[in-house]
């Protein structure tokens, strides 16, 4: 009696776990895609200097209040984060291709696998935050030096993740079978592994942009990624940093805050989308 | 049988950690000597109008610039393997001292901040995962998720705005008061400017152990030996203690040994914002003024720290894993 109440019950729990999933992330899709359009409507004209509108704390005027120049925290964070999102996006899609080719290429043979799995170590023993500064150093900073120094360094997680998926399905019977009848490696990889990687793919890109967009704010606060006179969330919150013992806390509170959002809306979205995918990691989180 | 396992497991890592150093050498100093970063205008800084051409040309004969790369390389790989790391530009001592003096600073911070998430990770997930799907479950949860998604300087300039802006309890930064001679700085002082940094990196250390704790937990609650012990009358605390926590803890102390880069990283950042003079705020300081040598050092060095802490991790898992040690044999 218990075992069918058990099934019962799980199975209500599925209903609701589907239903609540697919709540969860039309909301946050709906949040993400706001942030992203409403900062399309803001026009050059809403950054300017305004030196009548110096510090004023968040009002119905100016929800996050303006800075010491009398510019609009709102219009600067939501800036921000677009920027954020583009960087984060170019340099999720490159880390993601570099990703793949690596891992499909651990199919050739064994001296690949093991080079591949060299390099994922070696890409993992320098400190991320390091690597960044010496890319970073060597590029001049800027658009271009964020983007190629978060490609560089996001990588090697998601390719060790793929190589496993690849080794596991390389195992499989129907791989022999196909490799039997006389198909090619490249058959076989495009055939048998690619569309059994492509979900894996997509929920680990979208896992890796809390990451990238993460180091991205961090690069930029130390000083070495996006140029002081663009508004990412980094450059935002070092300046912040300068005035925050004149107690104008808003500088840093919602800037801070809205980054968070946008990454915790990756994290939800990738979460979710494991669950889809595969519903047996549902269970544990 | 052991003792060949045993040494050809040190042969194995040392051959590996050899592989990684040289490896990050050739590519750190293939990317440096690329940097549009003058070094002689970065060693000269601002009295750049007082030295004639003729002396940045000696400068720069006396440094090998005109040399070839393979060259300055071999010049600056004989030296580090000697020993030398050369000099540093902004600190004008030798990479090695300030290296030194810093980690020493750093590690204090580091390790109070890894022992702190740690500790108060692996109890956050044992609650978490004893209470699994209650609210206590889920507001931990949430937390950690919470905590993941948080720019750990953000976070730093939270508590320096609370703490030392608002309420006046922790100094603005640095890790002793100005003024003070070293020597003179009491221990009260040094924690009192070691605590918000510290606390930093505690918080954002706690949800990668608290998360792995709880799933670990989750997984052996689920187990036949634990349906077992309940079936003899085992419950909650007694359970856990007896059968739960041994399968749990050993992970979770491989997990956060395997996290020394991450911990770096934070360092990084809780340093630069605090600015406590830690290894962290050197790097960023090198980066920012081109101090070459330094930056070499400082890649050098934090390669060989996540090196010693991925190495304990792994021989961890090998002691308290059998099925490890026996597929890495066959």
């Amino acid at each position: 009696m218990s075992v069918s109440n058990n099934i019962i019950r799980k199975r209500k729990n599925m209903w609701s776990l589907r239903v609540k999933s697919t709540v969860i992330v039309s909301v946050s899709l709906s949040i993400l895609v706001g942030m992203l359009i409403s900062s399309f409507f803001i026009t050059p004209d809403k950054l300017v200097v305004d030196l009548q509108l110096r510090n004023i704390a968040p009002s119905l005027e100016h929800l996050f209040g303006t800075d010491w120049m009398g510019r609009d925290m709102l219009a600067r964070t939501l800036k921000g984060l677009s920027l954020s999102f583009g960087v984060g996006l170019l340099s999720v899609i490159i880390s993601s291709f570099i990703a793949l080719l690596l891992s499909l290429l651990t199919l050739t043979n064994k001296a690949v696998d093991v080079c591949v799995t060299w390099l994922i170590d070696l890409f993992l023993s320098v400190p991320h935050i390091v690597l960044l500064i010496l890319i970073a150093f060597t590029l001049g900073g800027g658009f271009k030096g964020v983007v190629i120094g978060l490609a560089v360094t996001h990588w090697p997680s998601l390719t060790r993740l793929l190589r496993a998926e690849v080794l596991q399905i390389n195992s499989a019977e129907y791989v022999a079978i196909s490799q039997k009848l006389g198909k090619t490696k490249a058959w076989v990889a495009a055939h048998h592994v690619l569309p059994h990687l492509l979900p894996q793919l997509l929920i680990g890109s979208i896992l890796l942009f809390p990451h990238a967009i993460l180091h991205e704010a961090a690069i930029t606060f130390l000083g070495f990624g996006l140029s002081p006179e663009t508004p990412a969330i980094g450059i935002i919150l070092s300046e912040a940093m300068r005035y925050l013992s004149t107690g104008m806390w808003w500088l840093a509170l919602f800037p801070g805050l809205a980054l968070l959002v946008m990454v915790g809306i990756f994290d939800i979205l990738g979460r979710q989308l494991q669950k889809w995918i595969d519903p047996f990691s549902g269970d544990h989180l | 049988m052991y003792a060949k396992k045993g040494t050809w497991f040190i042969v194995k890592n040392t051959l590996k950690l050899a592989s990684l150093l040289v490896a990050v050498s050739i590519i750190s100093f293939t990317l440096v000597s690329h940097s549009p970063v003058d070094p002689i205008q970065s060693y000269i800084g601002a009295d750049m109008t007082s030295v004639s051409p003729e002396q940045r040309d000696n400068i720069a004969a006396y440094w090998g610039l005109n040399d070839t790369y393979t060259t300055r390389f071999s010049h600056w790989a004989n030296a580090v393997l000697h020993g030398n790391l050369g000099t540093s530009l902004t600190f004008r001592t030798s990479v090695a001292d300030v290296i030194a003096e810093r980690f020493f600073a750093s590690l204090a911070l580091m390790g109070i901040a890894w022992a702190i998430s740690g500790i108060l990770g692996y109890l956050l997930g044992i609650i978490a995962g004893m209470r699994k799907e209650t609210w206590l479950d889920v507001a931990i949860k949430g937390f950690c998720f919470t905590i993941a998604s948080t720019p750990a300087f953000w976070l730093g300039l939270l508590l320096l705005m609370c703490f030392s802006v608002w309420f006046g309890w922790f100094p603005v930064g640095l890790a002793s008061p100005a003024g003070i001679l070293n020597e003179d700085v009491t221990i009260y002082e040094r924690i009192r400017h070691l605590f918000l940094p510290a606390l930093t990196l505690s918080i954002v250390g706690i949800s990668n152990v608290a998360l792995h704790t709880r799933q670990k937990l989750i997984d052996v609650l689920d187990s036949e030996f634990i349906r077992f012990a309940k079936a003899k009358g085992e419950h909650s605390f007694s359970l856990l203690w007896r059968h739960g926590i041994r399968s749990i803890s050993l992970p979770a102390i491989s997990l956060h040994f395997a996290s020394f880069g991450e911990l770096f990283g934070g360092a990084v950042l809780a340093e630069q914002v605090f600015s406590y003079p830690g290894l962290g705020q050197a790097v960023v300081q090198a980066g920012l003024g081109g101090d070459v040598p330094l930056l070499l050092g400082i890649v050098l060095f934090s390669t060989l720290f996540v090196f010693a802490g991925n190495l304990t991790a792994d021989l961890l898992y090998q002691v308290i894993d059998p099925r490890v040690r026996r597929r890495r044999t066959t």
